[in-house]
């Protein structure tokens, strides 16, 4: 089981990587550098919340862009080119094959971020002029970022199982951003009545809470995210990805791949 | 114990807008194929060939009956072990090399490392493809995936290998190619289940062949027989035109070129018709008996609007 995982995990990664996924640390990196000329313009203190800000907030949309837009077709495409006509006649179940799709682009994503967030403490080091002590509590809001791409991974891949990579894509997309609002969500049930508030309170809990993983703007102004707060956020996004998943699964093991 | 036992084996495809209209695209089929026999799967387009392998290998569920290969149910993962199967017109991951894929489908049949170097080394220079190195398969013309593809398909030595359309789409040479892979993989003594509707490939390679239409089995027959069977009819030649109304009567089709007459008769009438051309003088140039073809058998199995029964 495991060297069959591991196989379509791996194949998995070398194909995002030899799609040259990559290339978008390049376009990273000029982004930031594009921003260089901004930063210099504002005084030292906002200088580095704007780094910190424009850096994880693109750790983060650039990692969702890279989900959804090799997600949709982890499955689809498989589908579609026939590849996985050779895969399943092998001796491998169809729940190990798409829990090595998922494992394939979270590992491919957590590649990226982690370039990422290398070249994201080399631009702090290059226009702050070196780190603080604080500065470790960044590496905590990277850390939320990949469970919500642990999260996101899941979607994605659920919706391959069922739809075309377009409708896919747009799914993922307003789930997404939904997510993100998710709290906002909450706050509307609370004023809310009757069935809208019902409506509003389940939406609210069904749609993944990518409100809660956000602790960009705290660790901008170097707030502490306390150890609570990161083993809920650990618990949720496991227990999400894992109900999500096995729920592409189960869909997945009744398929009828024409 | 047959290699592959097939009962009862159907499949309906939910059509229309509500999906509520049924359309079958195979009929119960029963199906019985022998070890180390190498048996065509023959069939016009849209037969129901490739619906069947996609039942065997799992790729779709089936809407009734069940099917055994090596004794145990098609879908149980130790049966997948011991069988290979190449799709028609496969596409394999572009952005791999010939032998980093046959080491991902090696991994994923369970091949350790060390097995899995020396099969690769093997298999490529069986399939004339040893020089291709780190090539990646996008650069690779259609007869050198589908040799890749058969290579996929036996890289774990399996017992019985499947084929869907093996030679579609390929060119004389590949053509030419890939039927000496499976000449040779059957050589070795390897069950080959190969769907084609192609039929001088299903005459050279298989031992016998089952004809499907329109999702119906609608014969199974031994090449050998077609080959050795006695002549129903024979093509008789001769010159002397003059002597074709002495003996109209004999003949089921006549063609008359100058004075070189071409005329069909029954086996049965070839003496009196010898006898009668003797008597009128003409001079004899052939008598060459008619045999069965393949596609003889093929045409009227698959004109036959009903369904006849037949003997497995």
């Amino acid at each position: 089981m495991t060297a069959r995982l591991s196989a379509i995990t791996l194949n998995t990664f070398r194909e995002a990587i030899r799609d040259r996924i990559l290339y978008n640390l390049v376009l990273f990196v000029l982004f930031l550098l594009a921003s260089a000329p901004l930063f210099s313009q504002i005084s030292i203190g906002l200088e580095k919340q704007m780094l910190v800000n424009v850096g994880l907030s693109s750790i983060s949309l650039f990692g969702v862009i890279i989900a959804i837009f090799i997600g949709i077709g982890l499955v689809s495409k498989e589908i579609e080119k026939k590849t996985l006509y050779t895969i399943l006649s092998r001796p491998v179940r169809r729940w190990e094959f798409i829990a090595g799709k998922y494992f394939g682009l979270l590992l491919t994503l957590a590649v990226n971020a982690a370039l990422m967030t290398v070249g994201f403490y080399g631009a702090l080091l290059i226009f702050i002029h070196g780190l603080k002590r604080a500065d470790a509590m960044l590496l905590v809001a990277v850390y939320f970022i990949l469970l919500q791409f642990m999260m996101m991974v899941a979607l994605t891949l659920l919706f391959s199982t069922f739809s075309s990579p377009i409708f896919s894509a747009i799914f993922a997309f307003a789930l997404f951003v939904i997510g993100t609002f998710g709290e906002d969500l909450k706050n509307f049930a609370a004023i809310s009545q009757g069935a809208m508030k019902w409506l509003a309170m389940a939406t609210a809990y069904i749609v993944p809470n990518f409100a809660s993983l956000n602790v960009i703007s705290r660790v901008v102004h170097e707030q502490n995210v306390g150890g609570n707060l990161i083993i809920f956020n650990t618990l949720y996004a496991l227990l999400y990805s894992v109900a999500i998943t096995a729920a592409a699964v189960l869909i997945f093991e009744r398929r009828n791949l024409k | 114990m047959h290699a592959i036992e097939i009962e009862d084996l159907s499949k309906d495809y939910a059509v229309g807008f509500w999906k509520k209209r049924l359309r079958p695209a195979l009929k119960p089929l029963n199906l019985n194929v022998e070890a180390g026999e190498t048996f065509g799967f023959l069939g016009p387009n849209g037969a129901g060939k490739t619906t069947t392998l996609k039942l065997l290998m799992g790729i779709i569920f089936p809407t009734s009956g069940s099917a055994k290969i090596l004794g145990k149910d098609c879908l149980d993962p130790e049966v997948k072990q011991k069988i290979g199967f190449l799709p028609e017109q496969p596409y394999f991951y572009d952005y791999l090399s010939a032998p980093e894929l046959l080491d991902y489908y090696g991994r994923l049949s369970g091949m350790s490392a060390t097995e899995r170097k020396e099969r690769i080394v093997k298999l490529l220079d069986r399939v004339g493809l040893s020089d291709v190195g780190s090539k990646h398969l996008r650069k690779f013309s259609k007869g050198m995936l589908q040799r890749v593809g058969i290579a996929q398909a036996i890289i774990h030595d399996p017992q019985v290998v499947f084929l869907d359309e093996p030679m579609s789409g390929l060119d004389p040479v590949g053509r030419y190619e890939v039927r000496e892979l499976i000449q040779a993989l059957k050589d070795e003594g390897k069950t080959i289940f190969f769907s084609t509707h192609i039929l001088s490939d299903a005459e050279a390679l298989c031992d016998r062949v089952a004809v499907i239409h329109k999702g119906e089995l609608r014969g199974v027959g031994v090449v050998n027989d077609f080959r050795s069977s006695i002549a129903e009819q024979t093509e008789v030649i001769w010159l002397s035109a003059g002597a074709l109304a002495a003996v109209t009567n004999l003949l089921t089709d006549t063609h008359v070129t100058g004075d070189t007459v071409r005329g069909t008769v029954k086996s049965a009438d070839l003496d009196r018709l010898l006898e009668k051309l003797r008597q009128q003088g003409a001079r004899l140039i052939s008598v060459t008996p008619i045999h069965r073809t393949l596609e003889d058998y093929f045409m009227s199995k698959t004109r036959e609007e009903t369904k006849e029964t037949v003997s497995l």
